[in-house]
Formats: structure tokens, sequence, C-alpha cells
């Protein structure tokens, strides 16, 4: 056990011990650590295989920016230990190492070095072309970062949207970020703070005591700031940002936007640099500062800049004995003096060019860095811990998305930002404002500029931002200089790794470049590098910088490549989120749940597909009498003086000229004449008509009718009383004997004819009652208020019970529909269905005075040759034809398709409609339907299977 | 696609909230020859500038309006309702 006493930014709570396991083995920690913290108190320092060639891995960042400690938490790859929480019996497994993390099959890769360089996988599994399935199954199980369980069941996860509208977002919650966000609400304004950390801080939580972090945010908050803890921004799209916290992905808009998004330390590039024990010196001091966690007990350190010094001494006050200090700058910075007194020898003008040792770090060697090269005097230390610091870069990713530009630094090595955009400013050491306090005055100028341009504030505070801004001009630069990196050092002695993500080393890149991959973008895509996990976080330097060393070219030439989000590796479930789709049942669906009903999903709607038994609920309704919710129907009401010439000029045929009470079947086209929807209207009186839809067209329908009304700017309402509306279909030979047991209203066929429509009391609930036969039996289509829904369904099925009345779901109605050759919209027909393809010809008035929706394409489609047309056909054989059948021509050529199909019982024989060559549109015509394979004959039939003549709907 | 639209009757909501109904096209007055009617069905100008163009508050108070929007920059310039009824009645 390594934990050090209590450190003062420690943030575990040392009276709360939970366990969880990570590969089956019990391991204690204290609630407030990572898995990480915990899992090396415990001793552990490997923590996952490398990606090609299964080296051993440790800590490096403790940040969640590099790969290093990748595993799976409860079944779910991708997780970061360092900064995974520990909960209580947590599951963590490690991924991409078999039989074991200690003993990995495949780190024999590492020793066949020389043969796995950049491109080797293409270049030798590509032949035979015929074995590439083995490869890749092979390749697979060999790299990779985890596996998904393929069976999931305990992993539903619900995830939400928040939108957030604010005046000011700031994202990262170090000290410039905390001042940017204090300062801006201060000022009035409404101010989210993001940061991605353990708790708001950033680097504060190492450098400070917990309680004086804390203060700082607590004033922010106090100040009316709202503070997204564990969030992390994920990309920068027009001005929103969505931001990943949990379960939840907040979709930030804000008028202003200050980017406080900090450095990235920077890993030194030599051999071994990728041994367990090898650590960045944030990483370091957050182990021992936040989780006191000793990183080591004998440490050297390497350093571009005064971060690593000030780790030296950081790490010495924990009590780990620091052998050296290699300072690349030939003038060490302020704090090796400090060092010096506590008899830690700063040696300058070195850098770290080999670690070593088998499983970790044992041993460091330092050199003299002369012209890019190390010197021969070099020196070994043992060690266990070797600190290295390679400068920081700006975490700038957010910032490029948002437009900004960069531009080489050749004083600090790296890419600065420049050219922010209007809307969005930065602040902190991500544009070099550093250290803490250049960094908390910055952001709060930010924060102030940003609340004033919003036009918060008074005098006093515009006077406090210029005096602000004067005293940050006059102070200048605070930075104190950095020396940059060589590209590589040490590559005789071993594999120096510029990318840990995909086990990119220095020579690989160089192969790279020698078979022409000599653009960052090129050299990317070919090595991989900065396409792994950290995303560039720790190789896009690195590899720029071995770029320019090979080519010649300056690192300003190289450039970089494209920041692109998201910023984190994101889940899935996150992005895809919940749809606000809620399931649609209809105000009888508990009744069909009661009678065994088989819900299924139909469109948005749960719906009875059948109550156990189709075909004999079909018979029933030919029989005696079946009972269906048709409640899902759009239905619509169109009112007002030119209701009739509405329709007119949305439907092809004519509604003006309707009866009131009377009702007609109508097909809504397109202006390109192809079919849209189908459905009743019925006119209630001169100027009101009832429409109803297909049951997935009635929003479609709805937003058609709007659109064109809003266009033709016509006196008419339109009402959707779809959901306020329940109704039921009664249809079957008894259908008239059950409602004359529930209603006073005249049933009889003289005085209530097919076609009619009529108002009536029914069990008591004002309904309206159409008589149409969808079903092809006598029918009453009742329609009435939703809230009586199961009233009316109880009282129909009491009175039908004498009867043999029966519910049907919604496969009976199929069947019976189909017999009828009732056209299914979106079933039967597609988006290039016309009516005169669909055999309904009869539908189109073109002799009507009045232009209507389709008209014109109607006129040019009339009377042209069909290539195919919908027709009705039957089986012979009594196979069922799957539904998207090929209907083949004389020569086997697909030209057609079948569209519907089942076995119908009252007929004894399987029916269905397909489109077929218009040749073949006629009675008796034999037709060859090829069903995956299987090649069977139909016979086309043009009239309905079942009552042709439609003498049993008029009876 | 990201970015606000002022419904005229609800007021700011984000951009998903609507339906996009297209850019606004003349339907053609009198009869089009058939080349004329698949330019109107099938052709869009498909500026990159200010554009004329439907939309409708689908998640909202499902009301279709016309907004003139900048293309290339999301920027929305004036919001309107297509011409009033008539007489309401």
């Amino acid at each position: 056990m390594s934990r050090l006493p209590e450190q003062p930014g420690e943030r575990i709570n040392r009276n709360r011990v939970i366990s969880f396991t990570f590969d089956g083995k019990r391991v204690e920690a204290f609630e407030g650590d990572t898995v990480g913290s915990a899992l090396y108190a415990a001793g552990r320092r490997t923590f996952s295989r490398s990606f090609k060639y299964h080296r051993r891995r440790g800590l490096m960042c403790c940040a969640g920016n590099c790969p290093n400690c990748i595993v799976s938490v409860d079944g779910a790859p991708g997780a970061r230990a360092c900064i995974e929480p520990v909960r209580a019996g947590m599951r963590v497994e490690h991924v991409n190492a078999f039989p074991s993390l200690e003993v990995d099959a495949m780190s024999v890769t590492d020793k066949s070095g020389p043969f796995t360089p950049p491109g080797f996988y293409y270049k030798t599994f590509i032949r035979p072309r015929r074995l590439w399935p083995l490869y890749e199954k092979v390749l697979r199980n060999a790299a990779g970062l985890g596996r998904l369980a393929e069976e999931q069941p305990e992993r539903e996860w619900r995830t939400e949207y928040r939108r957030r509208h604010a005046d000011v977002l700031v994202i990262g919650g170090g000290a410039a970020g905390i001042s940017a966000a204090a300062a801006a609400a201060q000022l009035g304004a409404d101010v989210v703070l993001v940061d991605e950390g353990p708790e708001p801080g950033g680097r504060l939580l190492v450098e400070e005591s917990r309680e004086e972090v804390r203060t700082m945010v607590q004033a922010a908050r106090e100040a009316g700031a709202e503070i997204i803890e564990r969030g992390s921004a994920l990309g920068f799209f027009d001005g929103l940002v969505p931001v990943w916290q949990g379960d939840t992905l907040h979709q930030i808009r804000a008028r202003r936007h200050v980017l406080a998004t900090g450095t990235i330390e920077q890993p030194l590039v030599f051999a071994g640099n990728d041994l367990p024990g090898v650590m960045l010196s944030d990483g370091a001091r957050r182990l021992a500062a936040m989780y006191a966690v000793q990183p080591g007990t004998r440490a050297v350190i390497a350093t571009t800049s005064d971060r690593g010094l000030e780790a030296a001494i950081a790490l010495h006050a924990t009590g780990v004995s620091v052998a050296a200090v290699a300072d690349l700058r030939a003038t060490p910075g302020a704090p090796a003096s400090a060092l010096a007194q506590l008899g830690i020898e700063v040696l300058p003008g070195h850098t770290v060019i080999e670690a070593r040792g088998k499983k970790a770090v044992s041993q460091a060697v330092l050199a003299p860095v002369e012209g890019g090269r190390a010197g021969t005097t070099e020196r070994t230390f043992d060690c266990d811990l070797v600190v290295v610091s390679g400068g920081a870069i700006p975490a700038s990713s957010l910032l490029l998305q948002a437009g900004a530009q960069t531009r080489y630094d050749e004083a600090l090595g790296h890419f600065a930002v420049t050219d922010t955009p209007e809307h969005v400013a930065a602040a902190g050491e991500v544009v070099g404002a550093g250290p803490r306090d250049a960094a908390a005055d910055s952001g709060r100028l930010a924060g102030l500029q940003a609340a004033h341009a919003l036009g918060f504030g008074d005098v006093d505070s515009r006077y406090a931002e210029h005096a602000l801004g004067d005293a940050i001009a006059r102070a200048g630069d605070r930075r104190a200089p950095v020396a940059v990196a060589p590209a590589a050092i040490g590559v005789d002695r071993g594999k120096c790794f510029a990318c840990v993500c995909e086990d990119v080393t220095s020579k690989d890149i160089g192969i790279g470049i020698a078979e022409g991959y000599d653009s960052i973008e090129l050299a990317k895509r070919y090595t991989t590098v900065t396409m792994g996990p950290c995303q560039g976080r720790m190789c896009q330097v690195p590899s720029v910088r071995v770029m320019a060393q090979q080519t010649g070219q300056s690192l300003g030439d190289v450039g970089t490549t494209t920041a692109r989000p998201p910023w984190v590796s994101v889940p899935m479930g996150i992005l895809g989120g919940p749809t606000y789709e809620p399931a649609k049942r209809s105000s009888i669906h508990g009744r069909h749940r009661e009678l065994g009903g088989d819900v299924r999903w139909a469109g948005d709607w749960r719906r009875p597909y059948d109550y156990g038994d189709p075909q004999a609920e079909a018979l029933a309704v030919h029989q005696a009498a079946g009972l269906i919710d048709v409640s899902t129907l759009g239905k619509l009401l169109v009112g007002g003086p030119d209701a009739g010439e509405f329709l007119d000029r949305l439907y092809p045929n004519r509604f003006s000229n309707l009866a009131p009470g009377r009702i007609r079947y109508g097909v809504i086209s397109s202006d390109a004449g192809r079919i849209v929807d189908d459905g009743t209207i019925c006119r209630l009186d001169d100027e009101s008509f009832y429409v109803t839809t297909t049951s997935s067209g009635a929003g479609a329908v709805e937003e058609w009718f709007s659109w064109w009304l809003a266009d033709w700017g016509m006196r008419v309402r339109l009402t959707d009383v779809t959901q306020g509306l329940s109704a039921v279909n009664l249809a079957g030979p008894r259908a008239r004997e059950i409602m004359s047991a529930v209603t006073d209203l005249d049933c009889s066929n003289e005085a209530f004819k097919y076609l009619d429509a009529k108002h009536a009391q029914i069990a008591g609930v004002a309904c309206l009652v159409l008589r149409i036969g969808f079903v092809g039996e006598v029918g009453y289509e009742i329609h009435f208020p939703a809230a009586h829904g199961e009233h009316l369904w109880d009282a129909l099925l009491e009175a039908g019970k004498p009867h043999g009345l029966r519910p049907f779901g919604l496969e009976p109605q199929r069947i019976l529909r189909l017999q009828k050759m009732h056209i299914l919209v979106g079933q039967d027909t597609d988006s290039e269905s016309t009516p005169f393809g669909a055999a309904m010809p009869w539908i189109v008035k073109l002799d009507k005075e009045q232009d209507f929706i389709g008209k014109w394409a109607l006129e040019h489609y009339d009377g042209e040759a069909l290539e195919t047309s919908l027709v009705g056909f039957t089986m012979a054989n009594g196979y069922v034809p799957t539904e998207g059948s090929v209907v083949t021509d004389g020569n086997g050529t697909p030209a057609g398709q079948v569209t519907s199909s089942r076995y119908s019982p009252v007929l004894d024989r399987v029916i269905g409609m397909a489109w077929v060559p218009a040749a073949l549109a006629k009675d008796g015509a034999q037709i060859t339907i090829s069903d995956e394979g299987r090649t069977t004959q139909g016979v086309v039939q043009t009239k309905p299977f079942y009552d042709p003549e439609g003498e049993v709907l008029r009876s | 696609m990201s970015y606000l639209l002022t419904c005229p009757n609800c007021g700011v909501r984000e951009v998903n909230d609507f339906a996009f109904g297209g850019e606004v096209s003349a339907r053609p007055k009198s009869r089009p020859t058939f080349r004329e009617l698949n330019t109107y069905n099938y052709f869009r100008r498909n500026v990159a500038g200010v554009q004329r163009e439907w939309w409708f508050h689908r998640s909202g108070c499902r009301a279709w309006f016309i907004a003139e929007r900048d293309t290339r920059t999301n920027e929305v310039l004036s919001i309107s309702r297509p011409g009033d009824p008539k007489a309401p009645s």
C-alpha cells in the first residue's frame, strides 16, 4: 500500500472503504478514489496491453487523456481507469490481453517489431483475397480496445437530452474558467460553467488545498452560475455545444462563449518512453495530491519547463526521493534554486534518453542534448518512477472548431491559438495566460467582456474591465521560458513511441514518409498516428516534430490535422438519446390487453395484431360479426365556407357536390401524381367535412392540408381530432342486429344505406356512424369522444354476445381487406404509384372544372401506357409468397413485386396483390413469382376476391 | 445544422422543433408543360445565400410560416406568416 498521509488537496474519504473487483479479484478503495488510483495504491503498475505490440502500459496522464488505462467497467469497454470513479461492487476488467494482463501471448509481436511496420496488415494480408475473412477474424482478436458484449439485456440505458439557453457558456473550470463564470454571473448574466474534471478546479486541484478551490467555485455558484460538473463539451456546432454528463446530453446554446480549456501536458519521445512508471508530471502530482497515492519511491524527472521542476518540489514534499532532475533548458528556471536547497541535483541541458526495466521502470538514462542528439556523457539512475514533462500544448480543439486558427510558436514549440471568432473568447492557459494568477485575471477579463457585450454591468464594472485589461497588458507574458524537445531521442536504444494509442514509433513515421506519406494528413491515415483514443492529445505534437525533423520542414509548414468533434470518446447511446415520440395507445388499449391481444408496434401506435386466432377472427366477421378498434385512423374536421372547394383542390375527385350525410372514398395525390394517402370523407353539413386518413399518415396529411391552406388562404378551419375521437368498426352479417340492441337509430338498409353517415346515440354516447365496408361485410364505423372508449367497446361486445361477436385485430383486418383488394397506402403503393397504376382511374376526375393538386401530372399520365399495374392474384399451390417477392417477366427479369399476400380462410385460397407488367394485368394471366430462390406461379385476378360486385356490402 | 428559429406564434425555439418545407416556389398558375411541371416538382434552386423557405412548427403550434434564411450562415433574417386568411370565420 502506498497511501500518503493526509494531503491538503485530497478528495478521498478515508472513513469510507468500498470494494470492487479487477479481473475478478477484490480491490479496496476509499470513497472518492478513481479505479486507477485505487489499483495503483494496491500496487498495480500494468493497466493495459498496447494496441499492436501488447506491451505493458501503466498510468501516464491520470487525466483521462492517454489510452494506457482503458478498462471495461461492468461489461462496457472504453472506460479510463484514471478518471472512472469507484463504485461499490463495480466489475472492472482489463482489455486487449490474453490470457491475462500479466501473461499476454500476443506480446511476441513486440519482439518481432521489424516485421510489423506501418501498413503491415494491409500489405501482408491482402492476398489471397479469399482468406481475408479469416485474417480479419484473427486480426480483430489481436488488436482492439475491448469487446462489446453481444447480448446486453442488463445494459438498457436511458439517456436524455436537456436544452439550455444561456447568456454565457464557460468551458473549463480551472482558475480562468471559474473566474470568468463568477465575473459574468456577478454582473447578472445567466452563466453555465462546464468542467470535465472530478470536480471543478483544473490544475488548482493539485496545486491548492481542497477548501481553497471549493471556496472559489462556491463564489461562482453563489453569483448564480450553473456549474455542470463531470461534463465534457463534445464539440462546437454553430454555437451549440453538446455537453455529455452522465446520462444527460446538455445541448447548450449561449450568446457568448468563454473557452478556458487549459493545456495538455506532453510526453517526451525516448527509448522505452511507454514503460509503466513513466508518468507525466501532472499525472504523478494528481495521484499524490488528489488521491494521496505515492506514485513511486525514487524518481528521475525530465522536463522542458518549470512544470517539471515544480513537480519535483511537490513530489519531494510527499516523500518521493528525487534522484535527479534533467532540465532541457541551458538555464533551468527559478524553481531550480529551491531544488538545489533541497539537495536535488538539476542537470541543465539534459534529458532522459532511455527508460529501462522489464515489467516497469527500474533505471533511467540521462544525457546532455547536443544538436538534437544525445551526448556521450550519459548517467544512469536507479528509479521506479520517471516523471516527464515535454511542455504543454493548448487544448484548442473546441476553439478551432469554433473557427479560431493556429500558428506555430517557435519559442514555445507548439501551435498557439490565434484569431478567435467574435462571439468566442479564450482565457487562461489555452491562450498562454499563466500561471495561476494570470490565468484567473484573463478569465475575469473574458467574463466581464462577455457580460458587457450582452449589455450587463454598469459604468463601474466597465471601468474595472478596462483597468484589468490594462494591468494584464502591462504585466505582459509572465510565462517562464521553455525548451523545445527533440523529435525523438535514443532511437537506437529501443522503441520510441510517438503515439502510444496505436503503437506508432518515430521510426514508423519515418517509414511512412519514405513510402511517400509525407504530409501530416496522409501520415495520419497511413500510420494511424493521432487516430487512437487520445485523438492527438499525446501524439499530435510529437508526430509533427518527427515529421518536421525527417522531411526538413518547419513545424509550421507541417501543420496539424483538423480538429474534429467529439472532444472525448462518447457512447452512442448518449448521442442517440430519446426520441420523444411516445407510444400512442387508443382509449380502449387496456381492454385489448385484458382480452389477450398480441400488442405490437404499428407506426407510433401500440395495436393488437390479433387476439390469439387471426383466421378464426376473420371468419367470425363473415359468419357473425367482428369488432375492431380503429381509433388510430387520422381524423380531421374541415370546416368553413370554402371547405368543399378546399377538398376539391386537394383530392383528384369531387367533394363539393357530396350531399350532407354521405361518404366518399378519396385518394390524395401529390403534384407529381403519386398517391400520398387515402381515406373516407364524410360531409356532415354544408360547411363541414369529416376526413379520415390512414393511421400512419395522420400527421403528414394534417401537415399537407395546413400547408396548402397556408398557401391558398381560403376560408377553412382545420381541426385535428385524431386523439380526441376514438373509433371502432362493427362489421358482419349480424352487425345490424347488434346495432339495434344499442341504439334507437334505424339501421335498416333503406334508412341507413351503404356510404351514409348518421349521428346517433349508442349506449348513451353521441356518435358519428359511417356505413363503410373496408373489411367487406356490412359495417358501421363508429366515431365518438375518446373518453368513452372502454364503455362503448364493452357495450358493443355485450350486445354482440348472443350473436357471436368477436373482437378482431389488425392481422385479420388485413386478410379481410385483401379479400376486397382495398389497398393499403405504403404497403401496396410506394412513392411512384399513381392512381392509374393502382387500378383506380375512376378516382381521378380530370373533368373537374377547377385545378387540383396532381391534376397536371395525372392529365399527363392519363391514357399513357402503364409499365406496371396493381392487380390481385391467387396461388394454385397454396404457397404464400413473402411480401416483397419479385414478379419476373418471361425472361426471368424482375418486373414487379408482391405487395400483400395472405391465406384467406373464407375462400380457402392464397390471395395477394402485386405490381405486374401491364401486359399481364388481365384476369387469368399467369405470373411468375421469385421468392428468395423459390419460383412459383400465380394467376391474376382484377376483381375483388370476395363479393366482387359489392352486393354483400350494400345489403 | 443547429440554430434558432422564431415561430410567429410560439417564439424562439431550437430548429429541430420544426420541419423544413423547402424553398418557396410558385406553383404554376396555368397548365404547365411536362418539363415545367417536372421542374416545379423536382428541381430546386438550392441557393447559397438568402432563401425564402417554408417551415412547420411540428413540435409546437403546428403552423406553417415563411422564413428568410441565409443558407451559408443559417442566419434567419425574417419570419412571416403566409398571406392572412381573407376573412377568418
